[in-house]
């Protein structure tokens, strides 16, 4: 049988909030691992945010804070869908607008750094 | 609980979370603007009662938020039912809690003592 | 009939099989007509090549909802879906519906389907009896508005073998039922509001769609079952929070 076609903004914004948000489960953990060894181990702490300067694990940091912002705008779509009695074109341009901004606010700030 | 209930927690929780979210990723462009050392994180948040009860509602908030996702997760797409998706769900938040606390004793603990 | 539009046959393959056994494709050579459904494809086959290949339909004018097959890996009405529009490259494929069971070929069991109908309490509940009068109803009031939207379901469940939260949690009454359930919700003349947010509150309930709109974008009649279950999402979230049903 062929695939059941799904590429549909509903169905992508979807997928991208569940893929982002078992991404960020995946990855608490070793955050909170990480930021435990402040009071015991503060060299070890030391010697991994060391490694945060490192190209490619900055590049992953951002990859983070996308995913972080993509769950967190994507989720208060759904909130908005689910309980505002806004019409559909409103909380399209309303979930645009928010991330559109959020994004280039964040793409700045972190360019400024 | 009904699963309405946790439909309400999971919503509620995620409120709650949406402002922490973005404090969190302000703080964090602020701090990482010259380096970032566990001195550095320390000096912080070692010894506020505003820092700890800020990270302390934050954590609370994400084990529930993220065990409550995961429990769906498993459910549509590892085919978990019953107990052992219940019991999968409860060790994924309590054992999240856990690991949080332990990060936010770490980073805000002693200090003034 | 009308008249042949080309010499080359298309090209139809069909999904067979049953319960007990995986589904087979089986290709058949068609000739090609002037304003063909995919239904009159298939009837086709079964009066020309295979009399044994089973399927469903009734009405043919896409009122009675039994006809819906996957057609390309889409859920679709096939007595309103014209071969022109879906052959690519001279072939079509034919299957029977996502998320039920299959009886035999192209004919699924649509009793899990219904069984949810009713789980979810589309059923009326009478505010008077038959020795009262009728209750004027407001054509343009917002309730009726909302129970206007979705009366047009002919219960075809393109909606269902659409929807992947079907696909993954099988307690889940699916987009048509909790459309029903939203209409009756908004009907004045339905009564017990309580027991249907009961009824959408269980562990196959409204809360558990993910708003990914596959039953909106697929439902034949255009109408917008998403709507609906955002609806009742919110009315018991209302509830909830203390707001008084009518």
């Amino acid at each position: 049988m062929k695939a059941f076609p799904r590429s549909h903004p509903l169905w992508l914004a979807y997928i991208l909030h569940r893929l982002s948000g078992i991404a960020l489960a995946l990855f608490l953990p070793f955050h909170f691992w990480v930021l435990s060894l402040a009071l015991t181990r503060a060299a070890a702490l030391d010697g991994l945010l060391g490694v945060t300067e490192m190209p490619l694990v900055k590049a992953a940091e951002f990859g983070l804070v996308f995913l972080l912002a993509v769950h967190m705008f994507g989720g208060l779509r759904l909130i908005a869908l689910e309980w505002l009695p806004w019409s559909a074109p409103q909380k399209t341009w309303a979930a645009a607008a928010a991330g559109g901004a959020f994004l280039v606010s964040t793409a700045f700030l972190l360019r400024a750094i | 609980m009904t699963e309405f209930r946790l439909y309400m927690l999971q919503r509620l929780s995620a409120l709650v979370m949406a402002p922490f979210v973005l404090l969190h990723i302000g703080v964090m462009i602020y701090a990482i603007r010259d380096g970032i050392s566990a001195a550095e994180i320390l000096g912080r948040t070692q010894g506020s009662v505003l820092w700890f009860t800020f990270y302390a509602t934050f954590v609370v908030a994400v084990s529930i938020h993220a065990a409550l996702g995961l429990r769906i997760v498993l459910s549509e797409w590892a085919g978990l039912r019953g107990p052992t998706r219940e019991i999968t769900s409860l060790a994924i938040g309590l054992g999240l809690f856990a690991l949080g606390a332990n990060a936010v004793w770490s980073v805000t603990a002693g200090g003034t003592s | 009939m009308a008249e042949v539009l080309q010499q080359d046959p298309m090209r139809v393959t069909v999904l067979r099989g049953g319960p007990g056994a995986p589904m087979r494709p089986e290709t058949f050579e068609v000739p090609l007509y002037e304003s063909q459904t995919v239904l009159d494809v298939v009837s086709w086959i079964q009066q020309n090549s295979d009399p044994t290949l089973s399927y469903r339909f009734a009405c043919r004018v896409g009122m009675c909802g039994s006809c819906a097959m996957m057609v390309n890996g889409v859920p679709r009405w096939t007595c309103r879906t014209h071969v022109q529009k879906v052959l690519v490259g001279g072939a079509i494929e034919v299957g029977p519906l996502r998320n039920l069971p299959v009886i035999k070929d192209l004919a699924v069991d649509m009793d899990p389907f219904f069984d949810k109908w009713v789980e979810a309490e589309g059923r009326h509940h009478p505010t008077r009896t038959r020795d009262d009068g009728i209750a004027p109803i407001d054509p343009e009031s917002a309730d009726r508005q909302q129970a206007t939207a979705g009366i047009e379901c002919i219960n075809c469940s393109v909606c269902y073998a659409a929807c992947d939260t079907v696909a993954g949690n099988p307690d889940y009454l699916g987009p048509a039922a909790l459309q029903r359930a939203w209409t009756l919700y908004n009907d004045e003349k339905n009564a017990d509001r309580g027991s249907i947010l009961d009824a959408v509150s269980g562990k196959g309930g409204c809360h558990f769609c993910h708003s990914m709109g596959s039953c909106t974008i697929y439902c034949p009649n255009e109408l917008n079952p998403l709507a609906a279950i955002a609806g009742l999402k919110s009315a018991t979230a209302r509830r909830f929070f203390g707001r008084r049903d009518r």
